[in-house]
Order: C-alpha cells, then structure tokens, then sequence
C-alpha cells in the first residue's frame, strides 16, 4: 500500500523519462490485464460451460486439511474446481461483507460467523464442524524450561500471548481465569501466526497457541499442554453462503467436511470433533 | 496519454477517497482518543523521531561516500542500501529477526552481555530505521550530485581543511535535500508495519505503533481503525506536502 506510493516518490527522483509511446503501452496492457483478473475472479457462477467454480472461504487454521479436503472433492466430482481463500476470520468476513464471491464459509469462531450472520451473508444457520484448545509452544529445547501454564507467571520467561481483541486472546484469558495465573506477556500479537512466529523464531521463551498451530510446526516448537484446555473450546461453524452460485455443492462440501473422512483429516491435524 | 494518466492518478485518489468518505466524523474525536490509540500515536510519533535521526547520523556519511568517492564495489553498496525499498517489510522483519534476534547472527552476542532488543521500543525504532534509511540515502545522494564539487573546489584551493569544506560548504548547499530526506524517512517510519510486526512484536505502549493499533482495531472497532487511518493520511498528507516540491526536484535541478 504505502510501499507503493513511496516506490513511485523514489521512481521520480532516479529521474525516469517522462511517459513515452513505450511507457503508454506498458501501462495499457496493465490496465488490459487488471481488467481481465476481475473477469477472471467473477466465479461461482459455473452456469455455462463444463466447469463449475466452487468457492470456499476458510480461516487460516484450515489451510492444510481444507486443502486435502477439497482435492478429495474435485476427485468425487468431475468438473468442480474448488477455490479456497484462508485469512483471519474476520478479514473473510469482511471480504463477504463487501460482495466477495463465496460459496462455503468457514470460520474460526463463533463471534465472526455472527457477524455474517447478522450481515444477512449466511444461507440457513452454521454448524460446529471442529473445535481448538489451546497449548504452550516453546522453541524447541525449551530454552527456559517451561512445564507448566502456571511457570509462564515466572519473571525470567519471556511469553508472547494473542492480544484479547483477537478470539486466541479471548480464550487466553480465560485459561487465565480459569487457573488463577495472570501472564505478563512481552508482546500481545494480533494473530495467532504472529505468535507462533515469535516462537519458532526463539524470540520468546514461550507462546499461547492452539494445538493445531503446535502440530503444523512440526519440528520447530515443542508442546507444554496446559492442565485446563479442555475447558475453554474455540469452535468452528460452517455455513454456505447465501450468494452461492451452487448451494447444493457448498452443502455437500458442509456435509464431506463434517463426515468422517473430513473429522480423521482434521483431527489429524490436532482439531476436536465438536 | 491523458487516459493512463487520468487512471494512475485514480489508482491512488478512489481509496484515499474511500476511507475518508467511510469515517464516522462525528465519532471521530472519541474513536481515536481511546487509551489504546493515543498510546499508539505517541509512540509512533517517537520512534519515528528517534528512527528519523539514526538515519540522519548514519545515512548522511553513506550518502556522502557515495556522492563523493569512488570505488569498485559502489554500485553493489547503493543496490544494497535501496534494497528495503523494494523488499515486502515483513521480509525485512524476518531478515532482521535472524540478524539481531535472540538467536540471531548478532543478536546471539547481545544475550552474552544480558541485553536484548527482543520486545523492546528499540527494535521498533531498528524496524524502522532499517526500512527509512533508503529514503534519506537516495534523496541526499541527489542533492550531492545535483549541488556539485565546484565550490567544495573553491574552498579546498583557498586553504579549507575537508572538516571546515564539509560544515562550511558541503552540508549547507544539501540541507533542503537532507531535510525533504528526513521528513520522507519520518514518513516512512511512521507507516512502518511489516517489518514491527514480524521483529518487534505489539505491546502497548512499548512496540504497538499506530499502524499495529490500526491492524488490532479493526478486529473489533473498524469504525475506530477508519478513523486512525485518516490521522496517518492526514500526517502522510502533511509529511508529503512539506517535501515534495523540493523531493521531486532535486533530480532535475542543473548540476
């Protein structure tokens, strides 16, 4: 964003030729292509033609077993291009609100999906298809030698936490709650990815994460589990769109994901059936 | 012609137009006075004061080798120094992270005395001075180039020492391109976000800058998130107006 403009400011100072015949071109054929991508994106539709367009909006969490998930879809059913987009919850809602193409939305919990919800976005009430808890990453070798939620308190630990804006940081507090133990966090981050970064990184002694997270870096981090997880579930609603342009793909989508091939997959990945 | 130029001035002019059009003014005051946003501004606005005047200390020596001397390597040294010009911030986090992180390549050597910039209000300003620096460097450069040698020649035949050339001719002639350098690297540092977020982390009132603040809020209070935006426009605006004229010259003044 800013990048650019600053990009631009500098641009003008190496001293470019001013526009010429060439430049003109360059810059036609740029209009010519971001007319095309906005052709290109308009999916859903799958009306005409052989191929029909799935669209599935899903929280980043999702990344690894959605994208299983919708390969073994397009193989059950020929002519189905499923696309999915993964972001922060609450940047797809957010994308929806503002007219974005989608089929199947999935988010990572349930505040987000209400705000679809009461948007007018959701086609039907959302079902909990999957549910995190949290954990305690620490970079591997653990450093500070954490073995507890309670030893994160501890002066000499340096935890980085989801700030309480962002539902990781909801549920973060009320472990903290829960257990009686207050954090003194070295940085509240404002996504889970942000902590996990910290973490991995060897920055912090310590992150609050979900199990899923700790599962998908593999190698990097290892696990503290926290006594009380289990007490504080984030869940996962799924709904389909009402924009659909194929509703009754999007709910067989709903039902592969909620069915037994999409739970072994997801718990392979450290989700909770709901 | 007038086409492509109508539409790259819209490019920048319909988004800017959006947010201002989407703020909620008579809101506006009590959305960004919030604890969280004035702590965010304030600090913003200090680490991009301190970020400002590292460059100055340490980009004013780079560009006057650069200007004024030549050696072999020179090329390769000014594509270095552009290079966070054109790199994505968050991969200017991660490099920094590796370079003055707890593990990393000299950061590893800053545990070993007890001292860590990990999670501090410095490595916000590192962040920052890290993806400014280009700034100062190319607009001082230009102004080097553009100001000439002829009357640092003048001075040296009559007796001037290269310490009374410098202060007495050198830096006077380049302070308009030194000074729309710096107010550019503020510019820069205040909108830094990337590079914050990956190495420094976010804490009120410690790494949390305005942009970080802006990022949270929109998680909860978009309406407050619009309203920040338009106080960075509204200082972007600001930064832009003072340097320009004398930024976009300095290139095509006679040498």
């Amino acid at each position: 964003m800013s990048r650019q403009g600053h990009g631009r400011d500098s641009a003008g100072r190496f001293g470019w030729a001013p526009l010429s015949g060439a430049t003109t071109a360059v810059v036609g054929a740029a209009v010519m292509a971001l007319a095309l991508s906005g052709c290109g994106t308009g999916g859903g539709g799958g009306a005409s033609g052989e191929n029909t367009t799935l669209t599935v909006y899903a929280a980043a969490s999702l990344t690894e077993s959605f994208e299983d998930l919708a390969a073994q879809f397009e193989e059950n059913h020929p002519g189905v291009d499923v696309q999915l987009n993964f972001g922060g919850s609450s940047t797809l809602v957010t994308q929806l609100q503002d007219g974005a193409p989608a089929d199947v939305f999935a988010s990572a919990d349930q505040a987000n999906m209400d705000k679809a919800v009461d948007a007018d976005l959701i086609d039907g009430s959302p079902s909990i298809f999957a549910g995190n808890t949290l954990t305690v990453a620490v970079p591997s070798g653990n450093p500070a030698g954490v073995t507890s939620f309670e030893d994160l308190a501890g002066d000499d630990v340096d935890v980085v936490v989801c700030e309480t804006r962002v539902p990781c940081g909801t549920a973060t507090q009320k472990i903290e709650d829960l257990t009686g133990v207050t954090l003194d966090p070295v940085s509240e981050e404002s996504s889970v990815t942000d902590v996990m970064g910290k973490v991995t990184s060897g920055q912090a002694d310590a992150g609050v994460v979900y199990r899923t997270d700790v599962k998908a870096a593999g190698d990097s981090v290892e696990e503290v589990e926290i006594d009380r997880a289990d007490q504080v579930v984030n869940e996962y609603p799924i709904a389909t769109v009402k924009s659909a342009g194929n509703a009754d793909l999007a709910r067989e989508f709903i039902e592969l994901v909620e069915g037994p091939d999409g739970q072994a997959r997801l718990a392979e990945e450290g989700f909770r059936s709901p | 012609m007038i086409l492509p130029a109508v539409l790259g001035a819209l490019v920048v002019a319909v988004p800017v137009l959006g947010l201002v059009v989407q703020v909620d003014f008579a809101g506006f005051w009590r959305l960004i006075s919030s604890e969280s946003s004035v702590a965010a501004l304030w600090l913003s606005l200090r680490t991009a004061a301190a970020s400002t005047a590292l460059c100055i200390l340490l980009g004013t020596p780079l560009a006057l080798v650069l200007a004024r001397s030549d050696f072999t390597a020179k090329r390769l040294v000014r594509s270095l120094i552009l290079l966070p010009l054109v790199l994505p911030p968050v991969v200017g986090g991660i490099a920094l992270l590796h370079a003055f992180g707890r593990a990393g390549l000299v950061g590893r050597y800053f545990e070993v005395f007890g001292f860590s910039v990990a999670f501090t209000t410095t490595a916000v300003v590192l962040a920052q001075t890290f993806v400014s620096l280009p700034f100062l460097v190319v607009g001082l450069e230009g102004a080097l180039r553009s100001a000439g040698t002829r009357y640092e020649g003048l001075a040296a035949t009559l007796g001037a020492g290269p310490g009374t050339v410098l202060h007495r001719i050198t830096l006077p002639l380049v302070l308009p391109g030194l000074a729309s350098g710096a107010v550019l690297a503020f510019a820069r540092s205040l909108g830094e976000f990337g590079a914050t977020l990956t190495f420094a982390g976010s804490l009120q009132g410690v790494t949390r800058t305005l942009p970080l603040e802006i990022y949270l809020q929109r998680e909860t209070d978009p309406a407050a998130a619009v309203a920040l935006s338009l106080v960075l426009v509204a200082v972007a605006v600001a930064v832009v107006g003072i340097s320009a004229p004398r930024a976009f010259s300095v290139g095509g003044r006679p040498g």
